[in-house]
């Protein structure tokens, strides 16, 4: 596997799991939250280290399988680390029709990863998603939730320029 | 309760509300194929086997006999044509996926399926992902040290994040109910192995005082000890050296 980040273990600091705590009484740690818990929990992170869950399952008094069941099942959440922004291309119908196979290509050449990877230094992460609801504006390519529509394979080197 | 009477394949029969068509068919012997379902957990749905088809005047449709609640009046049928391809198909899928199982082996030769159209699945363990095993470790071991992870495709059974289970007591209920025996146990000596489709796990297991035998999981013992409240040492000497 090509620039795949080292999955080596991370320790969670104090302040990490201080950020969790809060988390959980904002929820009142209660379980049926798991998912909008989990969320925010990666907001504060970037993503869902091992501990982390460990801490969530301890925090709710949920089985650790229940929680791992539930992080491994939806696509928004991400065990391994992620970069410093997130780039979305849209694979959707209009987007797709309108070339969005060769931007993504572009995309792949450029940053040296497939959908779903994370560049070795930790920059960008790339994935793919199936239509942001703005198909007037196709092909799309989102970064960090910023739409950039009309996009070309020409235009990609420019837009990842702004991003550090 | 009601007593409730309905029909299955031209027999009528007696039965009581919330019991399911599989229940009531097993209690008067008509067979229903079926691999998630036992009666020790609730009831799941997943292996899709069971279907069966229930009737009301001139209309049918195929439901799963093990969730579906019988009803006054309800005729049922388990072997028409139309049940027979559902199984078929759900039993040359369950070929593809775990070529090598002998009970689906065995299955597909009862309902003659031949050769699956599908590719199958190489080095593949026998899970059919009917989640018996987690469902026994939730419900009635009460550990949940196993569970089904990831989604579609990459659906497998697991532990937390593939590595030893810390809440696996290694009593071996999994592999107990594992319809297509899909999970390994092995004793030798001192240690308990436990191989399942995607993790292996060791145990240590407790030696009696007395004969010196090695006869349960440490862990297993502790979890008992702890939920009937018995005393530290009440397993100090294995079942043959007790008084």
């Amino acid at each position: 596997m090509r620039n795949m980040p080292n999955s080596k273990k991370k320790q969670l600091k104090a302040a990490d799991k201080k950020k969790i705590a809060a988390t959980l009484d904002r929820y009142q740690r209660d379980g049926v939250m798991l998912v909008s818990i989990l969320q925010d929990v990666q907001a504060e992170l970037n993503y869902l280290p091992e501990d982390a869950l460990k801490e969530v399952s301890q925090g709710l008094e949920l089985p650790l399988t229940q929680v791992y069941s539930v992080a491994t099942f939806f696509k928004a959440f991400s065990l391994k680390p992620r970069g410093r922004h997130l780039v979305n291309i849209c694979m959707g119908t209009a987007c797709h029709v309108r070339g969005s196979v060769g931007i993504l290509e572009k995309l792949e050449q450029e940053l040296g990863i497939l959908p779903g990877e994370t560049t070795r230094d930790y920059r960008f992460t790339l994935e793919t998603v199936n239509c942001v609801g703005a198909c007037a504006l196709g092909p799309i390519v989102m970064v960090d939730g910023k739409y950039h529509g009309q996009m070309t394979a020409d235009k990609v080197d420019a837009v990842l320029k702004g991003y550090e | 309760m009601k007593t409730v009477t309905l029909t299955i394949d031209g027999r009528e029969l007696q039965a009581e509300t919330g019991q399911t068509i599989l229940e009531v068919a097993r209690d008067n012997n008509i067979y229903i194929p079926a691999l998630c379902h036992n009666e020790a957990v609730a009831a799941y749905g997943a292996c899709r086997l069971c279907m069966v088809e229930v009737s009301r005047g001139d209309w049918a449709k195929l439901v799963t006999s093990c969730l579906y609640e019988v009803e006054d009046g309800l005729v049922v049928k388990t072997n028409t044509e139309r049940v027979n391809n559902v199984r078929r198909l759900v039993t040359e899928l369950l070929l593809a996926r775990c070529p090598d199982s002998e009970v689906i082996q065995d299955l597909a030769k009862e309902l003659g399926v031949g050769e699956p159209r599908f590719t199958p699945e190489e080095g593949n363990h026998k899970c059919i992902l009917c989640a018996l095993c987690t469902r026994a470790c939730q419900e009635v071991v009460g550990a949940s040290a196993i569970s089904l992870v990831n989604r579609g495709v990459n659906r497998q059974m697991a532990t937390p994040f593939y590595a030893f289970s810390d809440a696996c007591i290694a009593c071996g209920s999994c592999a107990y109910v594992c319809p297509t025996g899909a999970i390994d146990i092995e004793d030798a000596g001192d240690t308990r192995k436990i191989t399942m489709p995607n993790v292996t796990m060791e145990f240590k297991l407790k030696q009696c005082k007395t004969c010196g035998a090695y006869w349960a999981p440490e862990r297993q013992l502790a979890h008992i000890i702890k939920q009937a409240d018995l005393p530290p040492d009440a397993f100090d000497d294995c079942p043959d050296c007790r008084e």
